[in-house]
């Protein structure tokens, strides 16, 4: 039997070199981080571990009494170095794919197929980004900040969260040198009139030529309106239901704006990072 | 040594019996598998027209199965030669194009266009809705499944396999009906026409509303009309549905099928199909067959008349 464990070159195979990999990953870890979301880490050596900032993965969660996941779920990549092996996923326990994933404890396992997808770019002439993100949102966006962080490019994290323990990713982006700013729904601040005033004071103190989004649809249409407005460069990225991950279903399709013309593109395929100016609302 | 060649008719040799399901298979699977290990490559289908697909949701999961209302998004036949077909001319499997149309003279148009090279045979998915009658697909009743066929034999001398839908009374009756309009396979079946309604919402899950089971859900029945199919007719028959495991395929080649398509078990395990050909092998090994091609004569079965067999459903 031919399997794709932990491999970059599937063996028996006459010199097929797999860019996915279908890796069998052991749990290391997979703990609560607060009342609804856990991190789960991975040992996955080979190509998953190699995954990049906005890259995501098709996780196979087990089936666990009632709940019966057909499908894998797609989880973005929280953390993933080659040197360790490690993947990280944060994530929400929320349904029947979440639960099963919670079930796990360490020294169980898991298929975990990627990475998959289209990752961040910081183009060579940004040099300070923004990453503005709510909920999950923040967890994609968290390695961003580390890789702009390694190319010496500065980062500003604004991290929108309903009250104070709902807030995710800020010692990760505190760590990654980035500065951190925390809007919250609880004392108002998240509201769309603060959080725009906040874009335009970062940018007009130069420290924003390039706008990052993930998590929330409001967000991600105020920073779009701004980049138009503020010539600035920008990326989202996107979530959507999927099945194979892989763009051989079509079930994830999204509309986009491309020069004026209304396109359909696979989140899994030909994302799930896009262009910021092509996103429309979802 | 197990020899898995199969013989496909019209000089068509598949190196293995295992293929993709059409609809279930794209470029991006060759980041994971080896292409070239497959028994062949089937297309997604493609349309003269350009199609843009159905509203999203687009699939929902039912238990242990997929429904789907993809809505056979194309960008066209053109785009297909120009784009599409040298990717896969990179492979040695043998290249089938799924196409529909909405008309017969329709098919034998999109037929005619294939006469290509790298295209090894043409699978007509003639279970989608014909618009001159009524939108019921073409393969739900025998008449309209002889003239899709036989406007397609009349402009390819490809292998031809006809994609027959599971939402017909009489399968083994349209079976032979696109034989006689000079099919040269059967691929026995595609989805199954199914609904779900989430009852917090009260909406259709699917956007489309109605859409095609597949998965394990469907599989004893894709199984049950191959084995029809297989009895009804002389032309290989291709078994599809629900097939997620070695075992699960030597069932439909122990039911006639001459070759076997795995589709919805590649979303959920992309390695399914090396699976299946290395599963077909051990259990062939172990069964003492020197080769795959045997097990369509090998099942033990007090065997009914057809048309016994079809009264009994």
């Amino acid at each position: 039997m031919r399997q794709i464990d932990n491999a970059d070159v599937t063996p028996g195979s006459g010199g097929f070199a797999a860019q996915v990999a279908d890796t069998v990953a052991r749990v290391v870890s997979n703990d609560w981080v607060n009342a609804e979301y856990k991190l789960i880490v991975l040992d996955a050596p080979g190509l998953a571990a190699s995954a990049e900032a906005g890259q995501f993965f098709n996780i196979e969660c087990p089936v666990v009494g009632e709940d019966k996941p057909f499908f894998r779920r797609p989880m973005s990549t929280y953390a993933a170095d080659p040197e360790t092996g490690r993947v990280e996923f944060l994530y929400k326990v929320a349904g029947a794919g979440t639960r099963g994933l919670a079930s796990l404890i360490s020294g169980g396992t898991t298929r975990i197929l990627g990475p998959l997808g289209v990752g961040f770019t910081l183009p060579d002439d940004v040099r300070s980004i923004v990453v503005l993100g709510r909920g999950v949102g923040l967890a994609t966006l968290a390695p961003l900040a580390e890789m702009a962080r390694d190319r010496g490019v500065a980062v500003t994290a604004i991290v929108s969260a309903r009250g104070p323990e709902q807030i995710l990713s800020v010692e990760r982006f505190r760590a990654a040198g980035a500065k951190v700013e925390i809007v919250l729904d609880s004392d108002g601040t998240s509201a769309m009139t603060n959080v725009e005033a906040i874009l335009r004071r970062l940018h007009a103190e130069g420290r924003a030529d390039g706008f990052y989004t993930c998590g929330s649809n409001r967000l991600m249409l105020l920073m779009q309106k701004l980049a138009a407005e503020l010539d600035v460069f920008g990326e989202v990225a996107m979530e959507q239901q999927m099945a194979c991950g892989l763009g051989m279903c079509f079930c994830c399709v999204r509309n986009f704006t491309v020069e004026g013309e209304t396109i359909s593109k696979r989140v899994c395929w030909d994302g799930p990072v896009f262009a910021l100016s092509e996103a429309t609302s979802w | 040594m197990v020899d898995l060649k199969v013989d496909m008719g019209r000089g068509l040799v598949l190196a293995n019996p295992v293929m993709p399901a059409s609809g279930t298979f794209a470029e991006g699977l060759a980041k994971v598998v080896d292409l070239n290990g497959l028994g062949a490559l089937v297309t997604k289908t493609i349309t003269a027209e350009l199609r843009g697909g159905n509203p999203t949701p687009r699939v929902a999961e039912v238990g242990n199965g997929m429904l789907n209302s993809i809505g056979i998004p194309s960008k066209g036949i053109d785009q297909f030669l120009d784009e599409a077909l040298p990717f896969y001319r990179r492979f040695s499997s043998p290249l089938i194009v799924s196409i529909s149309a909405p008309t017969v003279d329709d098919f034998g148009r999109a037929a005619a266009r294939l006469n290509v090279e790298g295209i090894a045979g043409i699978e007509a998915n003639i279970s989608c809705p014909n618009i001159e009658e009524d939108g019921k697909a073409f393969a739900m009743r025998p008449q309209t499944t002889e003239q899709a066929v036989s406007a397609m034999r009349k402009v390819t001398d490809l292998p031809l396999w006809a994609k027959l839908t599971p939402n017909t009374g009489d399968i083994a009756s349209v079976a032979r009906a696109a034989e006689a309009a000079g099919a040269d396979g059967l691929v026995v079946a595609n989805t199954i026409l199914a609904m779900t309604i989430d009852i917090e919402t009260m909406r259709p899950t699917l956007g489309n509303v109605m859409g095609g089971l597949s998965g394990p859900a469907v599989k004893p029945i894709a199984l049950r009309m191959t084995y029809q199919c297989a009895r009804a007719v002389d032309i290989p028959v291709i078994g599809c549905g629900g097939i997620a495991s070695a075992e699960d395929a030597v069932e439909f080649l122990l039911a006639g099928a001459r070759a076997v398509q795995v589709g919805t078990a590649t979303f959920t395990r992309p390695g399914t199909m090396d699976e299946v050909i290395a599963g077909i092998t051990e259990y062939c090994r172990r069964k003492g067959f020197n080769a795959v091609a045997e097990l369509g004569a090998a099942l033990n079965a007090d065997m009914l008349a057809p048309d016994v067999m079809e009264a009994a459903q």
